[in-house]
């Protein structure tokens, strides 16, 4: 897919992103073509199950994928002017944690059990800002009260381990933070949190995000959490984008069936229960074939012959709303498609 | 026992409405050392489960839900005697099985039976399914070979596993296809009793509701009883006939699954459910949250009096100095708060 329309207040175009695992048993094609668009100040929720290629593809933006296994087939993405699949190490560097922030999942394995929260805070900072120690010392104590922790400054001199997960939690945030970045990336951050404790993280990234404004990939599985902080939400499934849209008309009319299928699996707390919950029936896809025909098929209510032919591309089909299927849900009928 | 104050001194009524209940617990506690030094003594203990009491009732779903480290696990282990009782009694069809050890209490096995959260983790990677399925059989030497390979494909069916798979591995299965193999290894005795301890949070939202769809229908084919533990609020009360709260080794609140929903009435229940995001935004852009601050304390130590009064929105000086009864302050609806009416 070629650049078409240069939108003005895109702050990160990605198009075409292609990304393999060559394994012992084969090629995995883990993601078959992504683009997408983050505007200025947005935040855009992703959606899948495991195996969708979420992370994978976020992932692959900064180079955090090993490389082999992995292998970014083809794709560019444009950040400030840049492809930041073309830049050298050094300059992606730069980029990592200055301009483009990263919230993993776990905050026990991505901090460095044996160095101080307040070194790994600073390690930014004195890398790319070139601070003097006392200014580090100040700002990282005034980053740490950002994100909620008490007494941040005597907490400085703390190890990882004597911070609980959702304090943890909030130190990943701090570190993401750290150098002001344009982009953050987080990629399940509350996935391993209790409701509570995810509760805190939510509201502190709702007040941060109005406080400094920055663009927002949020990463999940969880259609809740991003029901109530997301611009616009992308769902995935075996590599692919099934379907965009902003996020009321994403809940409130999904054109696809395996987000309509997300939607009914899910049970509602302020619902009876006592219906049927609706599921998808089979199992998630095989990536080790090149994918020729739509992934979702197998399992899909509504697949006809030509699903399993082709691959549906994604296509708009309202204001925003864009779905890579073959049927009309609404209609009953085929799309007519290019 | 019953001399000490606070949850568990005052056991809800044993025949309510005309139902029967299957499994009784009374007072049950669970403590697990802390040793230090080399001589590995004692300094001091963890309160995993801290005197709890509630019924299960036969046929019904019973949902336990907390945070991690609430004891929720460990009150599943403990009912099925995987870990003796500190103090307490676990009754199981008029039989105390905190008295019974060995032989007795073996026997006894068949009828109750446990569903894992990870199914990568329960099923020894080398063994067949087939050889699975049958343990049970072969250890409680139930039927002759052929009875058993025939049983085996039953229950594979059951699970709606293709019987032929008998001889595969774990590893050749998707997670939820594993987790079925778990729940036909868990039928095989025809127990009356499962505790399923969180037998979806590994799955993917897609083949969650697979799982739980096929537990509801085992329940009603075979008459089965469950004690479902869950961190996921909205699954059990899809799943839960009644629902237990826990927290820090207490139950704090007790209720028809529907009543607990719509007016839960202690303060923990009202933030935990409150916290739980909801796949609507519309719904989710008016909601009001109770953030709860702080975390957990610590089960070696926890607080005096209410164990949630730390971390609660409403807690007065009393919170700290008395443990709060359990009381029925609704028909059926039983919570254990000061404050609460």
């Amino acid at each position: 897919m070629a650049l078409t329309s240069l939108d003005e207040s895109a702050i990160l175009q990605v198009r075409d992103i292609q990304i393999r695992f060559k394994t012992q048993e084969g090629t995995v094609h883990a993601v078959n073509g992504i683009s997408f668009d983050l505007n200025e100040g947005e935040l855009l929720g992703v959606v899948g199950e495991s195996g969708s290629g979420k992370s994978v593809t976020m992932m692959s933006l900064l180079k955090l994928l090993p490389m082999p296994p992995a292998e970014i087939a083809s794709g560019e993405a444009l950040f400030n002017g840049r492809d930041l699949i073309r830049l050298s190490d050094e300059e992606l560097r730069r980029v990592r944690g200055r301009e483009i922030g990263f919230i993993f999942q776990d905050p026990m394995t991505s901090l460095n059990p044996v160095l101080t929260v307040g070194y790994q805070l600073t390690e930014h900072l004195r890398r790319h800002l070139g601070m003097t120690r006392s200014q580090v010392r100040c700002r990282a104590a005034e980053l740490l009260a950002l994100v909620g922790i008490p007494q941040a400054e005597a907490r400085l001199d703390d190890y990882p381990h004597q911070f609980s997960g959702g304090m943890r939690q909030r130190v990943m945030i701090a570190i993401a933070l750290a150098c002001d970045p344009k982009v953050l990336i987080a990629d399940e951050p509350t996935t391993a949190l209790d409701v509570t404790i995810q509760a805190q993280i939510l509201e502190l990234i709702k007040q941060l995000r109005q406080e400094l404004g920055m663009s927002i990939i949020w990463i999940t599985h969880d259609l809740g959490v991003v029901a109530g902080m997301a611009n616009r939400v992308m769902v995935m499934y075996g590599g692919f984008v099934v379907e965009r849209a902003g996020v009321s008309e994403l809940y409130g009319n999904p054109q696809h069936p395996y987000t309509r299928g997300l939607l009914e699996s899910l049970p509602r707390l302020d619902e009876e229960g006592d219906e049927h919950l609706q599921g998808i029936e089979g199992q998630p896809p095989n990536l080790l074939s090149q994918p020729s025909s739509c992934p979702f098929a197998p399992r899909c209510p509504y697949a006809f012959e030509r699903c399993t032919e082709e691959n549906p591309l994604l296509e708009e089909v309202g204001d925003g709303h864009e779905v890579a299927c073959w049927w009309d849900i609404d209609g009953g009928v085929p799309r007519h498609g290019r | 026992m019953a001399a000490e104050a606070g949850i568990g001194t005052e056991a809800p009524a044993n025949e309510t409405a005309g139902r029967e209940v299957l499994v009784q617990v009374e007072g049950l506690k669970k403590y697990f050392p802390i040793m230090q030094g080399i001589f590995r003594h004692q300094v001091g203990a963890i309160r995993a489960v801290d005197g709890i009491t509630f019924d299960i009732f036969k046929r019904e779903t019973l949902g336990l839900v907390g945070e991690s480290g609430c004891g929720k696990s460990t009150t599943g282990r403990v009912v099925l005697q995987l870990y003796p009782a500190t103090a307490g009694r676990v009754v199981f069809n008029g039989t105390d099985l905190t008295r019974l050890t060995g032989e007795p209490l073996r026997r006894m096995r068949p009828h109750m039976q446990m569903i894992f959260q990870d199914p990568q983790a329960s099923l020894n990677p080398r063994m067949t399914v087939g050889s699975i399925v049958s343990e049970p059989l072969d250890e409680h030497g139930l039927g002759n070979t052929r009875a058993k390979r025939a049983r085996v494909e039953e229950l594979l069916e059951l699970v709606r596993l293709n019987p032929k798979y008998t001889n595969r591995y774990p590893h050749e299965f998707s997670g939820g296809q594993r987790q079925r193999i778990g729940i036909a290894r868990a039928l095989a005795l025809n127990p009356e009793f499962i505790v399923c301890d969180e037998p979806i949070a590994a799955l993917d939202v897609s083949i969650q509701a697979q799982v739980v769809n096929l537990l509801e229908e085992l329940q009603q084919g075979l008459g089965l009883t469950y004690l479902f533990i869950s961190h996921d609020l909205s699954m059990i009360r899809h799943i839960a006939d009644r629902v237990a709260v826990m927290y820090l080794g207490k139950i704090v609140e007790l209720a028809e699954s529907r009543s607990l929903y719509t007016e839960p009435l202690h303060p923990y229940t009202q933030a935990l459910l409150s916290a739980v995001p909801i796949h609507d935004p519309e719904l989710e852009a008016r909601r009001e949250r109770i953030i709860l601050t702080g975390d957990v304390p610590s089960p070696a130590d926890p607080p005096s009096g209410c164990r949630f009064r730390t971390r609660c929105p409403i807690a007065v000086e009393r919170c700290a100095q008395e443990e709060p009864l359990w009381r029925e302050l609704r028909p059926e609806h039983w919570v254990a708060c000061h404050l609460a009416e």
